[in-house]
């Protein structure tokens, strides 16, 4: 079972992000349950979403405590938020930002993991560019779908497209897309440093 | 036709499938999803006949459904925590009339403090209203049951509420099968009501009864609840003959054979505790798991055939009679009565405190051990408990507890679980 | 054979039955298919306006609607009296489910009906003063601003008589009931703001509103009828007095009831879209204390020394009726 946190603010998209994530999963033939972390929380407020993808059935009910990633919509939140709390070693970070870990102040803590497998990218100004709108969640997923070889770019066009519709899905398959090809560049540079 | 839908969404469609005339609705989360999703589908034309009812509150959305009911509607309605105990005079009256009406509740707390999280106190509440109770573990089988209740309802002139795990099930995305309009109905038959108003044929309905009548109604509704024992098993069986797939019924054990230890419960949490149960075995522990699907009419019988040969048994609730503990637990001893089991009750996730399974091992190891105190509150942080009545205990005026206890405990935006 | 028409001199509201006057005139209840909906052998109190009121409102309705009728009933006397188990005096289908939603369970008949292709059926709610103004208060108001196609109508006697006569959000100031002792220095109910639910019914804007008295069964009958010519939410507010909640003798019923409509105590009109459309003339003024006077409830007023300023701040309230709704002929 591979089990992804999401974390962001209301008014991004959070719930929905874990919620085309587990669409996307579905379309592959996985089973997959997204569940937001169920709060009264009004627009701002630090938000978080829940997404498991599995081969069979999947019982569990808790919240996710051992994430294997992480995805984080809005920055400001790293020092507000143990945003990063039960996180496996070597998990997956997706940070929302067009500053390095290093800049963010969380170098420290994920010295020597995985360098493909952390990630940033500035989603906001991609969904401005695509959107007009400073809605990160679609985009995400589409830099999420480079990091991890859990979901396809594909599947999360087809949610998005599940979620959406007309402009709107058309705006957030591209800048999905546009997400998918500035982490793929990120991590090839990392290969190459590495 | 499989689907990776809300839970709600789910239960939308499911109610739809089912040909409802009447729908009311009141907002109150978390239900609302399922009213929301079906006024839309009565908007465009999708459900129809039907008549989506917005009313000014729960009281007035469960009196709009005795009255389509009682006029031969097939009727729908939901709600949850307060919501349910707004309506609660005219919950016991649907059910006196006898009127058919099904409603989902999404379980939810009950105030004050007010809390919008999942347990069961709402649900619980009304356990004695004379409504047929059904719990739902998964999506999929809240979807399933509200077919088999419009069914059973509708046999025995009798409401059904199907419970539903709040945000856990209702806001959960997952795969759900919804089945083809012809399956439907070819298990669910149009409704045919024992008693209408209609002018062809005038009856009077909620008469005055006294004291020389009053016991055998009461009886009435009690004999028929407990036919309901024989038919829900039998609903259950003629659904997976239409629709291949096991739902409802009024009881399913998991892993029962040999255990010395059953761990008894309700709804969603089952999943998170058979998958502890499964790393229970995997370490060679004689555990096994008793969901409780009707809850009311209650399966005494089906519940100790369970049982008997256990040890221990283990009731885990979210719910909690204040003054003496578990509500299911009593129910559970209640089924036991005569055998020497030792039985423990696990007050937990009230107010959405998550259930993990790392306190269900700590918990059911400690039951093992027959270690665990007889009524046990999981994760309870006793600190905080004691520090409130520190405070109560050094000054009079205390303050209000729930604020009291919210500054002791600080932020906790930064908490994740 | 020569025909000679008789002059009769007792027409008009005075009269009840009117067999002897041309069939267009008659009542409801003159008619050999009266459909007696609330049947003989209920047992209502000797003079109850209720019963009365009820037995004209729903007769009238039967009639308007070729018997195509079903009525939600509130907790009261008028629940009570007509279904002690297992008798019924309904010959119409009836419900009764509880105290305050009687007029939610008539919009959800009314929408089965709707769903069930029905509309040829009418529906009814009914209640006395407690479970419209009080208690049904929030349903009645739901199923107003719904306009779902539903008659109302409210029996009002003025206080809880069913529970032993306490006061209800319509019990008139100064009036003493079990919970509004005639006893201190303001003995009886107080002088609140009032709550004239008609004119609430008014503020919702729907099709049809009236208020009528038992005095004047004619009209009530006329604008019961009259209601039925609508759809969507209507609304007739009856006023039905209690021999025994207001302490009068059970042959005063018709008599208290033409005078709080004489006094001006109980305006009655008709409105229509939120707008008045006609008002029942005071034929003669009266002054209030001829009305207080006969009910024990009021007695406390007319004791050695009459409470003369509590009787003028009645006059008060039944002057400022006379003038808001023009209850006066100029030349009166």
């Amino acid at each position: 079972m591979f089990q992804i946190r999401i974390h962001g603010r209301g008014g991004q998209g959070v719930v929905t992000a874990a919620e085309m994530l587990s669409i996307a999963a579905f379309l592959q033939g996985k089973h997959a349950q997204a569940v937001p972390s169920f709060g009264s929380e009004r627009t701002g407020a630090p938000v978080v979403a829940y997404c498991r993808i599995a081969d069979q059935t999947i019982r569990l009910r808790e919240p996710i405590m051992e994430p294997d990633a992480i995805i984080i919509q809005d920055p400001t939140l790293l020092h507000q938020v143990e945003v990063f709390g039960g996180l496996k070693q070597d998990g997956y970070i997706l940070i929302n930002t067009n500053r390095s870990f290093e800049e963010l102040g969380v170098g420290d803590f994920v010295r020597g993991w995985h360098a493909e497998r952390l990630c940033t990218v500035p989603a906001t100004e991609i969904a401005m560019k695509h959107l007009g709108r400073p809605l990160p969640n679609a985009v995400l997923l589409g830099g999420f779908a480079a990091i991890s070889s859990v979901i396809e770019l594909a599947s999360v066009h087809a949610a998005i497209s599940e979620k959406f519709s007309g402009k709107v899905a058309e705006a957030n398959i591209a800048a999905a897309s546009a997400a998918f090809e500035y982490v793929l560049r990120e991590m090839k540079e990392a290969a190459d440093h590495a | 036709m499989l689907k990776q839908i809300e839970g709600s969404h789910g239960v939308a469609e499911a109610v739809a499938l089912a040909r409802p005339e009447v729908i009311c609705a009141y907002p109150i989360s978390p239900q609302t999803h399922i009213v929301e999703a079906l006024g839309e589908m009565v908007k465009t034309g999708a459900l129809s006949p039907c008549e989506f009812i917005n009313v000014e509150s729960e009281f007035a959305a469960m009196s709009v459904a005795i009255g389509a009911s009682a006029a031969g509607a097939r009727t729908y309605t939901a709600t949850a925590s307060q919501g349910l105990l707004f309506m609660v005079e005219a919950v016991y009256n649907a059910a006196g009339l006898g009127l058919p009406i099904v409603m989902t509740v999404a379980n939810r707390a009950i105030g004050a403090p007010i809390n919008i999280w999942n347990d069961h106190t709402d649900a619980m509440s009304q356990r004695d209203c004379g409504w047929i109770q059904l719990f739902a573990e998964t999506n999929q089988e809240a979807l399933d049951l509200h077919i088999q209740a419009f069914r059973l309802a509708e046999e025995l002139s009798l409401p059904v509420m199907v419970c539903m795990d709040g945000f856990i099930l209702t806001h959960a995305y997952e795969r759900m099968d919804v089945p083809e309009q012809a399956l439907v109905d070819a298990y669910l038959p149009p409704y045919e009501p024992r008693q209408v108003l209609d002018p062809r044929e005038p009856v009077s309905i909620g008469a005055m009864v006294g004291p020389e009548a009053f016991t055998e109604v009461r009886y009435l509704a009690h004999a028929k609840q407990m036919s309901a024992i024989e038919r829900i098993p039998q609903l259950a069986q003629e659904f997976r003959a239409v629709f291949g797939r096991d739902s409802g019924g009024l009881v399913r054990g998991y892993r029962l054979e040999d255990a010395e230890t059953v761990v008894v419960a309700l709804g969603s949490v089952l999943g998170t505790i058979k998958d502890t149960v499964d790393e229970l075995r995997d370490r060679g522990v004689k555990i096994g798991v008793l969901g409780i699907t009707s809850f009311r009419p209650f399966p005494l019988a089906a519940v100790r055939a369970a049982l008997a040969g256990a040890k221990r048994f283990v009731v885990l609730e979210k719910s909690l009679a204040v003054g003496i503990g578990g509500i299911v637990a009593t129910n559970v001893r209640l089924a036991l009565d005569g055998l020497a089991l030792k039985g423990y009750t696990i007050v937990a996730g009230l107010g959405g405190r998550a259930i993990t399974r790392a306190s269900l091992h700590r918990v059911f190891g400690e039951a093992i051990a027959d270690r665990l105190e007889a009524v046990h509150f999981l994760d309870l942080q006793r600190e905080r408990v004691a520090r409130v009545l520190e405070r109560e205990e050094a000054v009079r005026r205390s303050g209000p507890i729930a604020e009291g206890i919210l500054k002791d405990l600080g932020t906790v935006a930064s908490r994740i679980g | 054979m020569a025909f000679q028409p008789v002059k009769f001199y007792q027409t008009g509201t005075f009269t009840v039955g009117n067999r002897l006057l041309d069939e267009q005139q008659r009542s409801v209840q003159a008619q050999e298919e009266r459909s007696n909906s609330l049947n003989s052998g209920h047992r209502a109190c000797q003079g109850c306006g209720e019963a009365l009121g009820a037995r004209y409102a729903i007769d009238a309705a039967m009639h308007a609607t070729g018997n195509q009728l079903i009525a939600a009933n509130a907790t009261g006397c008028l629940e009570v009296f007509s279904t002690p188990y297992p008798e019924s005096s309904w010959q119409i289908p009836w419900i009764h489910s509880l105290f305050g939603n009687a007029a939610a369970v008539a919009s959800g008949i009314a929408a089965a009906l709707r769903v069930k292709g029905r509309g040829e059926v009418r529906v009814i709610a009914q209640g006395g003063d407690g479970g419209t103004t009080d208690i049904g208060f929030g349903c009645l108001s739901g199923m107003f601003e719904r306009n779902d196609d539903v008659l109302y109508i409210c029996y009002d006697n003025e206080a809880y008589m069913n529970t032993g006569v306490q006061r209800s959000s319509a019990t008139p100031p100064a009036a003493r009931t079990a919970t509004t002792m005639a006893v201190g220095a303001q003995p009886g109910n107080v002088f609140g703001q009032g709550k004239n639910v008609p004119a609430i019914a008014m503020a919702h804007d729907i099709p049809y509103v009236a208020t009528a008295t038992v005095a004047e069964l004619h009209d009530l009958e006329y604008k019961v009828k009259k209601a039925m010519g609508f759809h969507g939410a209507r609304y007739i507010h009856v006023f039905v007095p209690c021999p025994l909640g207001w302490g009068a003798a059970s042959q005063d019923t018709i008599k208290l009831a033409r005078l709080a409509k004489e006094t001006g105590l109980f305006p009655v009109f008709e409105a229509e879209h939120g707008e008045v459309t006609s008002v029942s003339k005071i034929r003669r003024p009266i002054p209030v204390e001829e009305y207080l006077r006969p009910q024990k409830r009021f007695a406390h007023l007319f004791g050695q020394e009459p409470a003369a300023e509590v009787i003028a701040r009645l006059q008060t309230i039944a002057d400022r009726n006379i003038k808001k709704f023009g209850l006066l002929d100029a030349a009166a």
